[in-house]
């Protein structure tokens, strides 16, 4: 973080006026800041009250863990960015380890010989990150073409999703994901224990995805329409954006990366149940505002996102380093919540004060009474 | 019927003829001043009208009298004591009530239950007595000559007489200050009697109301005094005895003309748009035309002004040019080719809108001025997969410096400029996609004079570059100062055409109240 701009932005409020250029910039800065403000904090305080919580191999882990999270919120944040929601990418967590599991363990049974194929573990990746687009075009057809708000369109497909994970072996787990050499389908554990240069493959894979997110939200004509959208929907249809498209775009994104979410929980595992993931989309979302993302969309980052993620998942892991119980956990992750869409408000009401502009007022020259 | 009245406290000296005194109110919008130093007052048991062409602060003022709004500066005197309220609830508590032109019933209720919504009849623990409330608005809507059963869903009525469950609302409580907005904007000509006369009993009963309207000849027959608006500012106040309609309409548009851009003789060139027949359906009302068979040519070079009031299908008409309603029948050529498709294809084959509400149509707030005027261009800074921010800000800079929008720079918040600089980031985005037709609805909105003149500036040089101008508006000088020929409308029809040198200010404003030209006088105005 630059000190500087964060000295900066803080003088910019203290004066309160003037230049009102650079308050903009450091109202910018503060946001982001806010979920990193908040991170520093937790990791001072769990490092003075605990001194393991700062051990390199403390630290892996719960990047580790957070990094779900991220994945998980950083397509979360597309939607939330169009002033939408996605409440099925638990559900699509669940399903895409089952589809894996299944395509690994039993393979895929084909035409009434009852021929069975076995895929190569990328290539069961890709068919699940396509499951996982998939339900994504689903949500996305049913916010704008049957016009189903977006809350109840994927709360609908919260359940639909989870059924059909359960549906696939009717409760069961698949007890084995490791696949076997002479089919060929072995290393899908790669991705959820695996190491890369070091760390957890893991972690490489939330930063591949927080980096194209980031570039698609910030660099591409895409991410420019995605928040012109949230930020005022009619005026992108009349400026000529193609709303329809960029939308269901956006579903299809969260889906995605809840079905590498699905991927990363099922490979860590060994295993998939059709229960993983439930609650995750509360996870999500609420990483995705204490990011400093706007729930009426238009206003927001990936980078703000991923923070959240992180400050959701040290939180979480702190406690847990504290012996504070699970119970506890959940209150306290409540009250952050709470918190930072609290400063949100106030801050937005803030800059909404500051941007009536004084129209010089002329003498009321002219007038003809009669 | 009883009309109730509250009994008047005792009166200051001096004080007896004016029941609410208006003093030095402005009101401040995000980028525009609405009222500006406003002294206003409302003499007691009279109709006093509020005149004013779109903008000029009309419904700012009666928000601010029905406690809807609160005046930035300045303050109200009812019966000689300072009232500040806090909500609408404040000033109905005084005896203030509105009858609103955007309806504000609920569709999902009984006529009874809208009519007494807010301030229900009520018995021990606060329940309701239907019977009696039901009476009472039976009562009301005897006296209105509607006897509408006060069962029926107000969403099952016709829009004129909701407007009328709307007046019995405001006359079903105790009222010392009435003020209704266009309150026959929807009413036959039996029900604007029946209204009429119902204003005049109130008016014997004491009740001061405020009337705002644009039918002026209406404004005639029951004001008593007119109070005429403009920019913001009373502009003249006078007796109707005293006054005539030309004056009217000379006091709202002001002695301003030599302000305006002065019309230029350019080239007029083939035609580049031609429309056959364009219908569209009302959305709800079955049988109803929001507009009906419009049929029109514009040449290149060409500005064509669309003169028609609130409600005249001025603003649909243009959207349906760009596509906004897939449903609309009837065929529209650009250049010899078939307009068809969605938004996105239209703005590729040469057609740009300029809407209506700037705040609500056109600016996304959550983005930069930068990022707000190349929305619509984004092919031209996105070549490659990622945006080339250098071209875009050369872009941008490029075109503040053509309109002249006075932004510290291209990446400050598009709310902190003011309303003439936001309407130029607007017109800058639809120029950046080279349109050979611009669509211009209310360009000149709620800016100032200088922006005003700037953007007339600007629509002749673009005509004078051979590009076709649509250019709706419901001011009267601006339609007539810079059109090539003026399009009236009225309910969704094209009620009248003349060129530059037939129109005047009287035919237009006739035209726009509804009545179709005799065909005489049409023929005489194409001749």
């Amino acid at each position: 973080m630059h000190v500087r701009s964060v000295l900066r932005a803080a003088r910019g409020l203290v004066n309160g006026g003037g230049n009102r250029g650079r308050l903009s910039v450091a109202t910018v800065v503060l946001v982001q800041l806010r979920a990193f403000a908040v991170l520093i904090l937790l990791i001072i305080g769990f490092s003075l009250l605990s001194p393991r919580f700062l051990a390199p191999d403390n630290l892996v882990l719960m990047v580790k863990h957070a990094s779900l999270w991220a994945i998980l919120a950083i397509g979360e944040t597309f939607v939330i960015l169009t002033a939408g929601i996605d409440l099925s990418v638990g559900s699509v967590v669940g399903l895409s380890g089952m589809i894996a599991g299944g395509l690994l363990y039993e393979g895929l049974t084909l035409g009434p010989l009852g021929s069975v194929v076995y895929f190569s573990a990328p290539v069961v990746i890709v068919l699940t990150l396509a499951v996982g687009l998939l339900v994504g075009l689903v949500n996305g057809l049913l916010v704008v073409k049957a016009r189903v708000t977006p809350f109840i369109a994927t709360l609908g497909m919260l359940y639909v999703v989870r059924g059909l994970a359960e549906l696939r072996t009717n409760g069961a787990t698949f007890p084995s994901l490791a696949g076997q050499p002479e089919l060929g389908n072995t290393g899908f554990d790669f991705v959820g224990s695996g190491q890369l240069l070091g760390l957890p493959v893991q972690i490489w894979l939330m930063g591949a995805i927080a980096i194209v997110g980031t570039l698609i939200a910030r660099q591409t004509a895409f991410g420019r329409h995605v928040y012109a959208i949230g930020g005022n929907a009619r005026a992108a249809l009349l400026a000529g954006i193609r709303v329809t498209r960029v939308t269901i775009a956006v579903y299809m994104i969260s889906g995605f990366c809840a079905a590498a979410a699905g991927i990363v929980v099922a490979s860590q595992l060994g295993a998939s149940s059709p229960a993983a993931g439930e609650s995750f989309e509360l996870t999500a979302i609420a990483a995705v505002v204490l990011g400093g993302t706007s729930l009426f969309g238009g206003r927001g980052t990936v980078v703000g996102s991923i923070l959240g993620a992180f400050v959701i998942g040290f939180l979480g892991d702190g406690l847990v380093l504290l012996g504070v119980t699970a119970f506890w956990q959940t209150v306290v992750i409540g009250l952050v919540i709470i918190t930072a869409v609290v400063v949100d408000q106030a801050q937005q009401a803030w800059e909404k004060s500051r941007e009536i502009e004084i129209v010089p007022l002329e003498p009321p020259a002219g007038t003809a009474m009669a | 019927m009883t009309i109730h009245v509250t009994s008047q406290p005792p009166v200051g000296p001096g004080a007896d003829d004016v029941a609410l005194r208006v003093r030095g109110v402005t009101k401040r919008f995000p980028g525009t001043l609405a009222l500006n130093h406003v002294d206003y007052d409302l003499l007691k048991g009279k109709v006093n009208v509020l005149v004013g062409e779109n903008g000029a602060g009309k419904s700012t003022l009666m928000k601010i009298l029905a406690g809807a709004e609160s005046p930035s500066e300045g303050t109200l005197e009812l019966d000689g004591q300072v009232v500040t309220f806090g909500s609408p609830r404040d000033a109905a508590a005084l005896g203030i009530r509105v009858i609103y032109q955007e309806l504000s019933l609920f569709p999902n209720l009984s006529v009874t239950d809208n009519i007494h919504a807010g301030a229900e009849i009520t018995g021990p623990f606060n329940r309701v007595r239907f019977a009696e409330e039901a009476s009472r608005a039976r009562e009301l809507l005897a006296h209105l000559e509607e006897p509408i059963d006060p069962a029926t869903l107000v969403g099952d009525l016709r829009l004129g007489q909701q407007q009328l469950i709307e007046i019995a609302r405001g006359l079903a409580h105790e009222v010392r200050i009435l003020i209704m907005d266009e309150p026959t904007s929807a009413l036959s000509v039996a029900d604007t009697e029946v209204l009429f006369r119902v204003i005049r009993e109130l008016r014997a009963a004491g009740v001061t109301i405020v009337y705002i309207s644009h039918k002026l000849d209406e404004v005639m027959r029951i004001g008593d005094r007119v109070t005429v608006l403009r920019d913001g500012r009373v502009v003249a106040q006078a007796s109707t005895s005293e006054i005539d309609i030309p004056w009217i309409i000379e006091q709202m548009v002001g002695r301003r003309s030599d302000q305006f851009f002065r019309h230029q003789g350019h080239q007029v060139g083939e035609v580049i748009l031609r429309t056959s027949k364009l219908s569209l359906a009302h959305p709800t009302i079955s049988g109803r035309f929001v507009i009906k068979d419009v049929s029109f040519d514009l040449r290149a070079g060409e500005i064509l002004g669309v003169y028609g009031l609130l409600g005249s299908g001025r603003t649909e008409l243009l959207e349906c040019l760009l596509g906004v309603h897939p449903h609309m029948t009837g065929t529209i050529e650009l250049a010899g080719r078939p307009v068809l498709g969605p938004i996105p294809d239209r703005i590729s084959a040469g057609l740009a809108l300029v809407p209506e509400d700037r705040q609500r149509d056109s600016l996304v707030q959550t983005l930069n001025v930068e990022q707000n005027l190349t929305l619509t261009h984004w092919r031209s800074i996105t070549r490659t997969p990622l945006v080339n921010h250098g071209e875009e800000r050369r872009l941008a800079r490029r075109l503040m410096g053509q309109l002249s929008i006075r932004a510290r720079q291209p990446t400050q918040s598009i709310g902190s400029l003011s309303g003439g600089n936001q309407q130029k980031v607007v017109v800058g985005r639809a120029l950046l996609v080279s349109p050979l037709v611009l669509l211009l609805d209310e360009p000149t909105r709620g800016i100032d004079v200088g922006a005003k003149a700037e953007i007339f500036g600007l629509i002749s040089s673009l005509a004078g570059e051979g590009k076709g101008i649509v250019f709706v508006t419901s001011e009267l000088l601006e339609v007539l100062a810079i059109s090539d020929r003026i399009l009236v409308m009225a309910k969704g029809a094209v009620t009248a055409e003349f060129t530059r040198d037939e129109a005047t200010q009287e035919l237009l404003v006739n035209a726009s109240a509804g009545q179709m030209q005799s065909t005489a006088e049409v023929i005489h105005a194409r001749a």
